[in-house]
């Protein structure tokens, strides 16, 4: 029975070493990437299949409801659209003078220059990681690091691509920290993610800070990853401890982190350098010296 | 054994993209805490049913296909599998004649050593589950063990896995 091939104690041993040696290599180093991106493309009809009785529910939904409900979701987009517009129309204007003057300032500013919606795989994996599957991969040019948006706030980054999918962390992830801003007065902090879904801690807050319940976060662009502005979440709660440093500030996150069906991929312009085309081609000559001096 | 070679393989590799494709399966949130290792149950039954032909080497493998698509390390639930592999392998003439319900406990204690390998790595990797519900597939796991027992017994009888 057991006469060919070493013996089962022996393969054990061989396998665990290959293992460790395995996880070695993909812990923070890049060096399986390969590997496990046609692994993943040869096990992509499973992940298409495990999510097909949720498309087929919504393809149903979607050719099965009537027509007077149709016609009544079609004028609500069509005002709400034409409402947007108009909204947007201000955008561009202020958006122009803002980088104008930005310019004038001399100071690195980035605008999210390209957005990819991406669909979510419905698929599951570990509840207590944050972690979701996108249909957007390296062929649509993600990259590891790729910040991530719904239409409520920042959902996350990307943290590796495979050529047909990617896997996004949340910032609610625990161990994901994200540099952050409060709106209303510009304090910078941290929001840290605790593994629960609907809440961000804020660690880093003195009992003094000037923050209440309310209060809209945005992200400050400092980390590099997420361009600046886009709001994270909403403080919840705020318990100044008198006995501690530090106040107890609870958060919430804008973005629907365990409904969104669509994400949003951002692609950032490097930071505004002299050799950032995005910048350089509005008025190269009145702003072309000053960029030199960085960020103010 | 040699004259009646390997047969029924696919069966046995359908199990296994089943048991794959059903952790992946979305479900209702209020089930996440209590989803079953699909893929270890599996591999605990084809190990005691043929220990000649699916062992630690089925096992890692299948284990890498799990990392991948729940995109774990590269390497965490195959080294996972490989050990349950290697126990129930090793145990599986005594396993075979406990009554159904010492197989379950069993089963759990199998079921267990897993996560707690899987609940060391994600230490080490620097997120660790901060809630007790994290073992509650080790139990599903044991509750169900009784009926995926029957289905893929029934299923190797009727296909004449050997």
């Amino acid at each position: 029975m057991f006469t060919q091939g070493p013996s089962v104690t022996t393969r054990f041993v061989l396998l665990l070493l290959v293992s460790v040696l395995l996880m070695t290599l993909d812990h923070k180093q890049q060096h399986l990437d390969a590997v496990r991106a046609a692994l993943s493309v040869a096990l992509h009809p499973l992940r298409v299949a495990a999510n097909l009785p949720f498309d087929a529910a919504h393809w149903l939904g979607e050719s099965l409801s009537s027509r007077q409900r149709l016609q009544e979701e079609n004028a609500a987009l069509r005002s709400q659209h034409l409402l947007l517009q108009g909204q947007l129309q201000k955008l561009a204007a202020l958006e122009a003078e803002n980088r104008r003057l930005r310019e004038l300032l001399g100071s690195a500013f980035r605008l999210p220059d390209r957005i990819l919606i991406a669909e979510v795989y419905r698929v599951a994996s570990d509840p207590f990681q944050h972690i979701i599957e996108i249909n957007k991969g390296a062929l649509s040019e993600a990259y590891p690091d790729q910040p991530v948006l719904d239409a409520y706030g920042v959902l996350g980054q990307v943290i590796r691509t495979t050529p047909l999918s990617a896997t996004v962390r949340l910032i609610t992830d625990p161990g994901q920290t994200l540099p952050v801003q409060v709106n209303r007065n510009g304090i910078r902090t941290l929001a840290l993610g605790t593994g629960v879904i609907d809440r961000l801690e804020l660690p880093y807050l003195p009992n003094n800070s000037d923050i209440r319940v309310g209060d809209l976060l945005v992200t400050s662009g400092l980390g590099g990853v997420y361009p600046a502005g886009y709001p994270v979440a909403r403080i919840t709660e705020v318990r100044r401890n008198p006995e501690a440093p530090f106040a107890t500030v609870i958060a919430s996150p804008t973005a629907h982190l365990d409904r969104s069906r669509e994400v949003l991929l951002v692609w950032t312009t490097p930071a505004a350098g002299p050799t950032s085309p995005a910048l350089v081609e509005g008025d190269a000559d009145a702003a072309a010296p000053d960029r030199e001096g960085g960020t103010p | 054994m040699t004259l009646a070679p390997r047969h029924g393989t696919w069966v046995i590799a359908v199990c296994f993209l089943v048991a794959l494709f059903v952790t992946i399966l979305p479900t209702p949130d209020w089930f996440r805490p209590f989803r079953p290792e699909w893929t270890a149950l599996v591999l605990i039954y084809w190990t005691l049913a043929l220990p000649q032909r699916v062992g630690v080497g089925t096992a890692w493998l299948a284990g890498l296909a799990l990392d991948v698509l729940t995109g774990t390390l590269l390497g965490q639930h195959a080294l996972g599998l490989a050990v349950i592999a290697y126990l129930t392998h090793n145990l599986h003439q005594r396993i075979r004649v406990f009554p159904v319900f010492q197989q379950a406990v069993t089963v759990l204690v199998l079921l267990a050593l897993y996560q707690l390998l899987m609940l060391w790595f994600d230490g080490i990797t620097g997120r660790p589950p901060r809630s007790w519900t994290y073992w509650l597939p080790s139990l599903t796991g044991m509750l169900l063990w009784p009926w995926v027992f029957a289905v893929l017994r029934d299923l190797r009888r009727h296909f004449r896995v050997a």
